[in-house]
């Protein structure tokens, strides 16, 4: 089986690199499944989990925050503010941020505040998924 | 000649202030290494996040956005990084003169321009002169990770965006050795000049759902990480400057406890001898 090698890089430093057979990552307009010898492209991120099949058919699952994909027929790299992959999430951590996120929805109405509660709360949502391995 | 417990007094504490400098010389020299770390690990991103940028801005070339083109300057920003605690050698006076020459070089008046300062340090200086200070982070963690730093960044572009300056400059210290950092000045924005950092770089991309659409989230980011990769960079020979501070103190503080130890045995001898002489100046007064 052919296969492509992925980069996910934060500026915390790299966080996954291996070959696989199709990276499955949701942009902005859609969920997008890539394949080895893909055309070039780049594309922004949302908050959500990047699926990996390796040659043999297993997947590993990384949490990303945002960021975007850029495709090469023989590479892909994808670069996030930050990035997890689904062993190495804090369950709990997630979990607390989540409550954390969601008081502030119900106490603060300032908009800017709403927006970045809302961002985080998506975020911990996102992590909490990707660790239960549902994407 | 001092009295010889005026000159032990002084000893004593000459060793205790040379025990702290040599445990601060430990704690940066440990400090320098892990920031050196994170400076490192974050090539790869900044990398490859111009790689990106410069391969969408060079390729697609009817591409516009309000960061990549250059409009006339009414105001410039400049941030400056310092760090929040002194005893760091010249890390911090360098980097500050190096900002004042070029206000002075650049500008007329203080109404041309606006600082963001990084670091107490630095705030406090432009502050007490009265310079236009519009924002100042203090606080940061000696290791600070992205988020610590995206509140600023994200601040920073975002006030080009609105207007309030027309070109952003960064003033901080480019890490080269333990002992040597250079006073760097960059241009964060508009962003000009871009070069894919590594070679070959040239495929034309397909861009969903288009290329400006992916400007407006790239490039943010890449200004973003520009102010992130100098605050790393800061971060390191700010480490390393009070590393060698610390390190020139101590040898100082060794010097100077060599030296009055010398000067203590002196004094001891001569107060030795001078009773001796009493002694057999009184016994031969008896006889």
């Amino acid at each position: 089986m052919k296969t492509v090698q992925v980069n996910i890089v934060t500026p915390d430093g790299p966080v996954y690199d291996s070959e696989v057979a199709m990276v499955i990552a949701k942009t902005v307009s859609g969920e997008i499944g890539v394949l080895p010898g893909h055309i070039p492209l780049v594309a922004p991120l949302t908050i959500g989990g990047v699926q990996l099949k390796n040659a043999e058919g297993k997947s590993d699952f990384v949490a990303i925050s945002g960021g975007f994909i850029e495709v090469r027929p023989d590479k892909v790299s994808i670069l996030a503010p930050s990035a997890e992959v689904a062993s190495s999430i804090d369950l709990a951590r997630a979990q607390e941020a989540k409550a954390r996120a969601e008081e502030r929805l119900k106490g603060k109405k300032d908009e800017v505040d709403f927006q970045r509660a809302e961002l985080a709360l998506k975020r911990a949502i996102n992590r909490i998924n990707v660790h239960e391995g549902n994407v | 000649m001092a009295n010889l417990r005026e000159i032990k007094t002084r000893i004593n504490s000459t060793k205790k202030t040379k025990a702290m400098t040599k445990a601060m010389q430990m704690v940066s020299a440990s400090k320098k290494a892990r920031a050196e770390q994170n400076a490192k690990s974050y090539v790869p991103y900044m990398e490859k996040v111009q790689d990106v940028v410069a391969s969408i801005a060079s390729g697609a070339t009817d591409v516009t956005h309000p960061m990549l083109s250059s409009r006339p300057v009414k105001k410039t920003g400049y941030i400056l990084i310092t760090s929040d605690r002194g005893l760091a050698g010249a890390y911090n006076s360098s980097v500050i003169r190096g900002l004042v020459n070029t206000l002075n070089e650049r500008h007329k008046s203080k109404d041309e321009y606006v600082i963001l300062a990084i670091g107490r340090v630095g705030r406090d200086y432009f502050v007490k002169r009265e310079y236009n200070v519009i924002d100042s982070v203090i606080g940061l963690p000696d290791q600070p990770s992205f988020s610590d730093v995206k509140a600023i960044a994200r601040k920073a572009v975002g006030m080009f965006a609105e207007g309030t300056y027309d070109e952003l400059y960064m003033y901080y210290n480019h890490y080269i050795s333990v002992i040597s950092s250079e006073v760097t000045e960059k241009k964060v924005l508009p962003i000009t000049n871009l070069v894919p950092a590594t070679e070959g770089v040239s495929a034309s991309y397909e861009f969903e759902p288009s290329a400006e659409a992916i400007l407006e989230v790239l490039l943010p980011q890449y200004a973003e990480s520009l102010i992130y990769g100098a605050i790393l960079d800061g971060k390191a020979s700010e480490h390393a400057a009070r590393m060698t501070a610390m390190k020139a103190a101590t040898d100082n503080a060794s010097d100077l406890i060599r030296n009055l130890d010398l000067v203590y045995n002196r004094a001891r001898q001569a107060a030795i001898t001078q009773e001796i002489t009493e002694i057999v100046g009184g016994a031969a007064a008896l006889e």
